[in-house]
């Protein structure tokens, strides 16, 4: 399946960064012995952005206003903490830019677990204080990726309104545009605490929140062990795993367009973290969570023992909408029909950490 | 005096494409100090040898007159100089783990 003409795909993985169109042929690989775990299309300006992570050398944002046919680089690595904070960045998890409402703002996610903002279009970052200095930081402890700010989700309605999640802490929320935070993991479970201390205040590893577009109260969250909604912006959530073969995964990815309407891809348990039963299946529901769709047309359904990431599943927001996953094992599947079939679009990459859908038109 | 610094291949983009750059420093002029001298017209490849915090970054080595600064002699980025010191900024052979 070509993709469509006004789709580029940007594609971050262990070692190097990718781009992929309408050709069908992979462009711009950039390496220079760095991952890319982090990619973003600002349809504000049409500018790619991407999240370098060297081995050697450190971290930082580079940034294609050619659309990945020429990058910039800083001149210095443009992540970093203020000198009073004695920690060094490892990696930049999460890029998204602001509404048009912010045209500058971009947001950025890290490792060990901050929020940066830009108010230049990503070209430089200052650490948001407010979530730095939370009480609960210093208790936050790292996942197996590590202690990182890994999901970063706006409100359209409110710039002032910003949403993230980390590993492990959980769900926090802004209201006064960082300046505050509050945990809200209430009904988020903890498999992993004693039984009777299963819900905490904060704690969680969520693993990936996305917002309904229609219904801005609405959201989704995928957890180390549980699937859930939202309907209060955050406050409250409830499970809505039930149907789906593991509650353990990392994507949660929303339609663009209809409300109730999600995407999730399990893997496995925490202890076999691959697909259930070696198939490679995408879950979708059209009701919110009541009920799951298993979506297998085109995925291999034998000795499929493969992961797909947080970020590694994206949408975007054409009519039928596009649906785009690639694997930690190298393989990129792409479905134009809201996921009822898919296709192979590449295979043999580096393990895929990030998929971005640029929409051109 | 006068020191060299000589940049790793990957970051000579950042110091004009050169190998080796002299750094003008104080008699008994430290490893820090004469980093610091770089800094100021080679940001780019101090802050990526060194962290935010001004040390350097795990996979990083530092090698002063065929040294490493890590070594049991040596005191890190407060090592002293001579004239004429070599400093060699490389990237360590580590890695194989870690990295997803």
């Amino acid at each position: 399946m070509p993709l469509r003409s006004d789709v580029v795909l940007l594609i971050g993985t262990t070692k190097g960064l990718f781009t992929l169109d309408a050709s069908g042929q992979l462009k711009n690989p950039v390496a220079n012995g760095a991952s890319f775990p982090s990619v973003a299309f600002d349809p504000r300006n049409r500018r790619m952005l991407a999240g370098k992570t060297s081995f050697f050398w450190g971290t930082g944002v580079i940034h294609s206003d050619d659309l990945g046919q020429t990058w910039v680089e800083p001149e210095a690595p443009n992540l970093k903490f203020p000198a009073d904070i004695d920690k060094t960045i490892t990696q930049a998890w999460q890029i998204v830019p602001a509404g048009a409402d912010e045209p500058d703002v971009v947001y950025v996610g890290v490792e060990p677990a901050a929020l940066f903002k830009s108010t230049d279009g990503g070209q430089s970052f200052d650490l948001v204080r407010g979530l730095w200095e939370h009480p609960h930081r210093p208790t936050w402890t790292p996942g197996g990726g590590g202690l990182c700010l890994h999901t970063i989700v706006l409100d359209k309605r409110d710039p002032q309104h910003l949403t993230v999640a980390i590993s492990t802490g959980g769900v926090y929320r802004s209201v006064d545009g960082g300046a505050s935070w509050k945990a809200s993991n209430s009904g988020i479970r903890a498999d992993f605490l004693p039984e009777e201390q299963r819900f905490p205040e904060y704690g969680q590893c969520v693993h990936k929140v996305a917002r309904d577009p229609n219904k801005p109260d609405t959201l989704f969250l995928q957890n180390h062990g549980g699937i859930y909604r939202s309907d209060d912006n955050g406050s409250t959530w409830s499970d809505i795993g039930k149907g789906v073969p593991s509650d353990f995964g990392f994507p949660m990815v929303v339609h663009p367009r209809k409300s109730d309407t999600a995407y999730v891809i399990p893997n496995g348990d925490a202890f076999n973290r691959w697909t259930p039963d070696a198939r490679l299946r995408v879950y979708r529901t059209s009701d919110a969570g009541t009920s799951w769709d298993e979506l297998t047309c085109g995925l291999p359904q034998k000795d499929a023992y493969i992961t797909v990431l947080r970020d590694a599943f994206t949408a975007d927001s054409l009519d039928p909408a596009g649906l785009y996953f690639g694997t930690r094992s190298g393989e990129l599947f792409a479905s134009s029909d809201e996921g009822d079939t898919w296709e192979t679009l590449a295979e043999r990459l580096p393990p895929v950490l990030m998929v971005r859908a640029a929409q051109l038109g | 005096m006068q020191v060299s610094v000589f940049v790793p291949a990957s970051l000579r983009q950042y110091a004009d494409g050169q190998r080796q750059v002299r750094v003008e420093a104080p008699d008994a002029a430290t490893v820090a100090l004469a980093l610091e001298r770089l800094r100021a017209c080679y940001p780019g490849v101090v802050e990526r040898a060194l962290d935010e915090q001004g040390k350097p970054r795990p996979h990083v080595n530092i090698f002063v007159d065929g040294e490493s600064i890590r070594a049991g002699a040596k005191r890190g980025l407060a090592t002293p100089l001579r004239a004429d010191s070599e400093i060699w900024i490389l990237p360590a052979v580590s890695g194989g783990s870690g990295q997803p």
